[in-house]
C-alpha cells in the first residue's frame, strides 16, 4: 500500500563514484511516511553513501533523487567535531533549528542525557554522544529520519531502549526513517522494509523476505536465538576486487 | 569633537573591534587564520590600485581581496597543490608585486610605515563613516547567515544534510573577510589585520564554554585592546597597530591564568 504522496525521499537508479571507483551502483529504493528502511550489508558496500545520496550530501550522482520534504534529522556515522568550539549540549541541540526549551529537554529526556545538558560536547563519552546526537535528530520533529548505525558505542540495554524509541517515534511522528545499521536481531522486528546492499542492491523486501531469501535462512531460523548476535552475510554471487559482480 | 584625531581613532578602533569579535571567532574555529594573512597582504596590492586609479582604499583593497579568494578557490580546484602551499604563494606574491607597484608609484608620498602598521593620524571622517556603515553591513550579513555558517563550522554534513545551504554561507563569509580587512586596514595596518581578528577570540575562547559568550568576550577583549593600545600609542608615539595587538597579547596572557585556576577547580 504505498500512494505517491506518502514518498519523502526516492533513489532511482542511483550511483556515486570518486576517481571512477564505484562506491554504491544502481541503488533503487524509497522511504515513505510512517514507514522504516533498513539498510544492510558488510563494511564498504555502500550503506552510509547510500545514506549521503538520499541526502542529497553528494550532489554528482549517477541516476537520481527525488526528496519529498526538508525537514530531516539525520545522524551521521561518523562525526568530527572540532573542539576548538566551547559547545555545549544544549547548543549542539539547536545547531540547525530554533527550539524551545521544553522541546529540547523533551527529546534529551527520551534518550536518557537530560542531566548532560550543561556539558561541554568534548566531554561526554561515545555512548553519552552518540544520544545527544539522536536526540538532535529527533527533537525537531523531522519527516525523515536518517539514522546511520545510530546505536554504536551504546551500552546493550541502551541500545535495546534506543531501538524501541526509534519505533516509537516513527509511529508517533509518522516520520519515514532510513536506518542503516549492523545488529540485524534488534531492528529486524521493526523493520518495514529490508535492503541488503553490497556496492549494489543484494536483495530486498520485508524482514520475512529476506530471511527466506536463501542467505538470512540460518539467520532468522530456528536457531536464530543462538546466532542472533551474528550476523553472517552470504552471497550467491562473488565480488572482483572492483566490487563488480561476477557470477559463480 | 571629531576634529580630535585620538577621537577618531578611538571610535574608528571601536566600529573595527565590534566587528573583528564575531568574524574572529570563526577564523579560529574553522582554522582561517592563514586565510586572513593571505587576504591581509593582498590588500597592498589593492592600496596601490587605489591611488593609481584615485579610487577609494577600502573599496579598492575590498574588491582585490575578494579577487583573490576567489582565485584561491579556483586554484584549489584547479591544482593538487595543498592548501597552505597555494595560500603561501597567493599572500607572498600579492605583496611583493604590491610592493613593485609601489616601487614605480615614485610621483606619490607613500607612507608604508602606515599602510604596514597601521597610522591613528591618518583616520578622516570618511574613513569612520565606511568602518561603522561597512561594519553594521557585515555584522548584519553574519547574523543572517550565522545558523548555516555556525552548523556547517561544527559539522559541515549535518548542516547539507538538513537543509541549510553550508555552501553559500561560506562563499558569503568569505566576502565578508574581504570587507573587515578593506575597513581596518587604516587602524591597524596589513600585516596585523589578522591578529586583531585572532588574538582577541583566542583570549575569548580560554574564558568561555559557549559560542555565544566566546563571540561577546571577543569583542569585549577587541574594545580593550583598541583603548589601551591607542592611548598607549600616542602616549609613547608608537604606531597603531602594533600598539593595540600588544594590548591584546597582554590580554591573552592573564586570560590564560584563568584556564590555569580552572583546572586546578577541576582537580
Amino acid at each position: 500500500m504505498s500512494s505517491d504522496q506518502n514518498i519523502l525521499v526516492k533513489l532511482n537508479n542511483a550511483g556515486f563514484s570518486i576517481n571512477d571507483k564505484w562506491l554504491v551502483k544502481g541503488v533503487s529504493l524509497q522511504v515513505e511516511k510512517g514507514k522504516i528502511v533498513t539498510l544492510i550489508g558488510p563494511n564498504g558496500s555502500g550503506k552510509s553513501t547510500t545514506a549521503k545520496i538520499a541526502l542529497g550530501i553528494y550532489k554528482q550522482i549517477d541516476g537520481s533523487v527525488e526528496k519529498y520534504t526538508n525537514k530531516i534529522g539525520y545522524v551521521p556515522q561518523k562525526i568530527s567535531i572540532d573542539w576548538t568550539l566551547p559547545l555545549r549540549v544544549n547548543d549542539f541541540m539547536v545547531l540547525t533549528e530554533r527550539l524551545n526549551n521544553e522541546t529540547i529537554d523533551e527529546a534529551l529526556s527520551l534518550t536518557g542525557v537530560i542531566h548532560l545538558k550543561n556539558k561541554n560536547l568534548g566531554d561526554l563519552s561515545g555512548g553519552e554522544f552518540q544520544r545527544v546526537l539522536l536526540a538532535r535528530a529527533i527533537s525537531k520533529k523531522p519527516d525523515l529520519l536518517v539514522l546511520d548505525e545510530p546505536v554504536q558505542g551504546v551500552d546493550f540495554t541502551g541500545e535495546i531502549a534506543l531501538y524501541e524509541l526509534i519505533k516509537k517515534i516513527s509511529d508517533e511522528l509518522n516520520c519515514g526513517i532510513l536506518l542503516i545499521s549492523h545488529d540485524l536481531h534488534t531492528v529486524m522486528s521493526a523493520t518495514d522494509h529490508v535492503v541488503c546492499l553490497n556496492g549494489h542492491v543484494c536483495c530486498s523486501g520485508s524482514p520475512m523476505e529476506v530471511a527466506k531469501n536463501n542467505q538470512y535462512k540460518a539467520l532468522f531460523g530456528e536457531q536464530a536465538s543462538q546466532i542472533l548476535s551474528r550476523y553472517e552475510h552470504r552471497h550467491d554471487h562473488v565480488h572482483t576486487d572492483e566490487g563488480e559482480i561476477k557470477k559463480n | 569633537m571629531l576634529d580630535d584625531f585620538f577621537i577618531r581613532a578611538l571610535l574608528a578602533g571601536i566600529g573595527v573591534a565590534f566587528v573583528t569579535g564575531p568574524l574572529g571567532c570563526f577564523v579560529i574555529w574553522r582554522r582561517l587564520s592563514y586565510f586572513g594573512d593571505t587576504l591581509a597582504h593582498s590588500a597592498l596590492l589593492g592600496v596601490t590600485l587605489a591611488f593609481t586609479m584615485e579610487f577609494n582604499i577600502a573599496l579598492s583593497v575590498f574588491v582585490i581581496s575578494s579577487m583573490i579568494a576567489l582565485i584561491l578557490i579556483q586554484l584549489q580546484k584547479r591544482t593538487n597543490l595543498p592548501g597552505d602551499a597555494l595560500l603561501g604563494l597567493l599572500a607572498h606574491s600579492s605583496l611583493a608585486v604590491g610592493l613593485v607597484v609601489i616601487g614605480f608609484l615614485t610621483f606619490i608620498r607613500f607612507d608604508i610605515m602606515g599602510l604596514l602598521f597601521g597610522d591613528i593620524l591618518a583616520v578622516s571622517v570618511n574613513d569612520l563613516l565606511i568602518i561603522w556603515i561597512g561594519g553594521a553591513l557585515i555584522l548584519l550579513t553574519l547574523k543572517f547567515i550565522w545558523k548555516p555558517l555556525f552548523a556547517s563550522t561544527v559539522n559541515y554534513e549535518l548542516a547539507e544534510a538538513e537543509g541549510l545551504n553550508p555552501d553559500r554561507a561560506k562563499a558569503i563569509f568569505t566576502i565578508l573577510m574581504a570587507a573587515i580587512i578593506a575597513i581596518s586596514i587604516k587602524m591597524v595596518g596589513l600585516l596585523l589585520i589578522t591578529g586583531m581578528l585572532i588574538i582577541p577570540a583566542a583570549m575569548a575562547r580560554n574564558l568561555s564554554s559557549s559560542p555565544q559568550s566566546m563571540v561577546i568576550l571577543s569583542i569585549v577583549g577587541g574594545l580593550l585592546s583598541v583603548i589601551i593600545g591607542l592611548f598607549t600609542s600616542l602616549e609613547f608615539n608608537t604606531s597603531s597597530g602594533p600598539s593595540i595587538i600588544t594590548a591584546a597579547l597582554l590580554l591573552f596572557i592573564l586570560s590564560l591564568f584563568k584556564i590555569k585556576q580552572s583546572i586546578k577547580l577541576k582537580n
